[in-house]
């Protein structure tokens, strides 16, 4: 799309605006736009980023202490509960599993009060609204990273394997970023039409981190685990998502092709679900604010 | 400067011309008589075969708002139980069509409410129409907001990407009018201090400045323009006019009339939604004085 030659002057696209509440745009220069607009996105995430902790005392630090207190509070929380469970390999296992799963719970958060938060934006501005998912979704990308190494580093201490195997996990946390991206694109559309979504995320979010393998494993469950893990691995996206990736970056352990197939097919359909969704809706936001 | 149809002097509504069908003859009319024409002068082109840079058609706009007087659980069950539901629809805009030619600069004026700000929202593609229809031929730039995207925490710097990005330029468009945005803006080390810092009205020359330092196409103003002290106004004013004389055509949004007669050459008049008068700026201005002299009552679309 040529914005700034003299030729375009000449040669003007036209467009045309009819009504619309649902149906969905043309994929073609929805998609050219949108492209061509992801810069700001990734300026807007990044500024949010850091602009965060300007005033504090940690600054940037934050990145990385957030999580970290987080895992030490769950790490207690365990080792309370179950008193012969602690040590470093539990808390190893806990935040291989908890770090990322902020990503989904993060990405959800920010994903849903990103179109009615962008209010003077969203008014002010033609652009695809899909933007300020993908924005929310960058962030919480961003805020992940910086654990990586601090679940490497206490995975120094333990007696698991490292391996080239632990690589594919980055495969799992595309996978894992993606599934959100979908989630929170549909989160976001529920919360124009109903303002409370993000009032009943956390919990929702909380009740799923207890279902997903994060906090216990399958081993914790003795002999009910196989049937259990079935079940979960049909009806719980995020057990094949951060199962798959605990198996690589914490064990080493290439997962059984069932694991993939799920988690792929879970980031499939919410990704394309998650995207339709929000851009049946997404002529009608502005109206909604 | 007069376009195609205030040339007769009766007021008129531009009716909708299907000259241009509205699928793709489109592009190829304006290549022809492409290079000759000199880039500033903003004399109307008189085609008939030029379609118009922006034609709207019989376009109106309803909200609905669901808001309720007493808010409470109570109203609530009662309603639901009458099968009721508490939608209040606000007719923005009704019946609106006009046409505009290329090298047009369009004054809207009207009272509070009238409408203006929804018109120019539906031009710049944010909020569809309800019923009609809205062809733009161009790359839309809208200065309806000042500021929009700006981070208060983040320096003026990075606030400029940030804003510049906002209003669809590319990173390297950005970081090529860094400097000059920097400059115009007139604040110095301020730049480099995070936007909490600053004054409203240095807050107000910075997103001034991002938003006047892009490429217009077709360029949307609404009431944006009162950025500063009175040394910035006329350098905001002097680029104002640098803006138009690169634009294809032009909106502007203004209470005062005085700067409608001066930047425009075309003008209507919007009042409760609906279109009431498009002339010269000056018959616009008058009849609308006139309006607000006489009073709703005795004034209705009859009397013009």
């Amino acid at each position: 799309m040529p914005t700034q030659d003299v030729a375009r002057r000449r040669d003007p696209e036209l467009r045309v605006y009819e009504p619309h509440r649902a149906g969905l745009p043309k994929f073609g220069p929805y998609f050219r736009d949108l492209r061509h607009r992801l810069p700001f996105a990734a300026e807007f995430s990044r500024s949010g980023i850091r602009a965060a902790h300007t005033q504090t005392v940690f600054g940037q630090l934050w990145l990385v202490l957030n999580p970290l207190l987080m895992a030490l509070v769950y790490y207690l929380l365990v080792s309370i509960i179950n008193p012969s469970g602690g040590g470093i390999e539990r808390l190893a296992h806990i935040v291989c599993g908890l770090f990322v799963f902020q990503l989904v719970s993060g990405g959800l958060q920010q994903g849903s009060t990103s179109v009615t938060g962008g209010g003077r934006l969203i008014m002010n501005m033609a652009f695809p609204r899909l933007l300020m998912p993908l924005a929310a979704i960058r962030t919480a990308f961003f805020r992940f990273l910086p654990t990586v190494p601090v679940f490497l580093v206490i995975k120094l201490f333990t007696d698991e394997p490292w391996g080239l195997e632990m690589l594919l996990g980055a495969v799992f946390v595309l996978l894992i970023t993606v599934f959100s991206y979908g989630l929170a694109a549909i989160m976001a559309t529920l919360q124009v039409y109903f303002r409370d979504t993000s009032s009943f995320l956390p919990f929702f979010t909380r009740i799923w981190l207890y279902l997903s393998p994060v906090l216990w494993t399958i081993d914790d469950l003795g002999g009910h685990g196989q049937r259990f893990a079935h079940l979960m691995l049909v009806g719980n996206p995020l057990f094949s998502l951060i199962g798959g990736w605990t198996e690589l970056a914490l064990l080493s352990e290439v997962p059984e092709p069932k694991v993939w197939l799920a988690a792929t097919a879970w980031t499939v359909v919410a990704a394309v679900a998650g995207s339709l969704v929000f851009m049946s809706r997404e002529r009608d936001f502005a109206v909604r604010l | 400067m007069i376009s195609l149809s205030a040339s007769e002097t009766e007021p008129t509504e531009v009716p909708v011309t299907d000259v241009a069908p509205v699928t793709d003859s489109a592009p190829e009319a304006p290549v022809a008589e492409a290079p000759a024409e000199p880039d500033a002068a903003r004399t109307p082109t008189v085609d008939p075969d030029t379609p118009p840079v922006v034609s709207v058609q019989d376009l109106a706009i309803t909200y609905r708002t669901t808001f309720e007087k007493v808010p409470t659980i109570k109203s609530a069950i009662v309603r639901f139980g009458r099968g009721e539901r508490a939608v209040r629809e606000v007719h923005a805009l009704q019946g609106i069509s006009f046409d505009v030619a290329e090298g047009t600069s369009l004054g809207i004026i009207g009272a509070n409410g009238a409408g203006k700000s929804t018109l120019m929202r539906a031009l710049a593609g944010v909020l569809p129409p309800t019923s009609g229809r809205i062809e733009v031929r161009g790359e839309i730039s809208s200065l309806l907001s000042l500021g929009v995207g700006f981070n208060g925490a983040l320096s003026g710097r990075e606030n400029v990407m940030l804003g510049g990005l906002a209003q669809g330029l590319t990173r390297a468009q950005v970081a090529e009018r860094a400097d000059e945005i920097a400059e115009f803006a007139e604040l110095g080390d301020f730049m480099d201090l995070p936007l909490r810092t600053y004054s409203a009205g240095m807050a107000g020359r910075l997103a001034f400045a991002v938003s006047v330092h892009m490429e217009p196409d077709i360029l949307l103003i609404d009431e944006a323009l009162s950025a500063g002290d009175a040394k910035f106004k006329n350098k905001a004013a002097a680029k104002m006019d640098e803006l138009m004389s690169s634009a294809r055509a032009m909106f502007i949004v203004s209470h005062s009339l005085a700067s409608i007669r001066e930047l425009c050459n075309e003008a209507i008049w919007i009042h409760e939604g609906r279109l009431m008068l498009r002339g010269t700026p000056q018959e616009c201005g008058d009849a609308y004085m006139r309006f607000l002299e006489v009073g709703e009552t005795a004034f209705t679309l009859e009397d013009l």
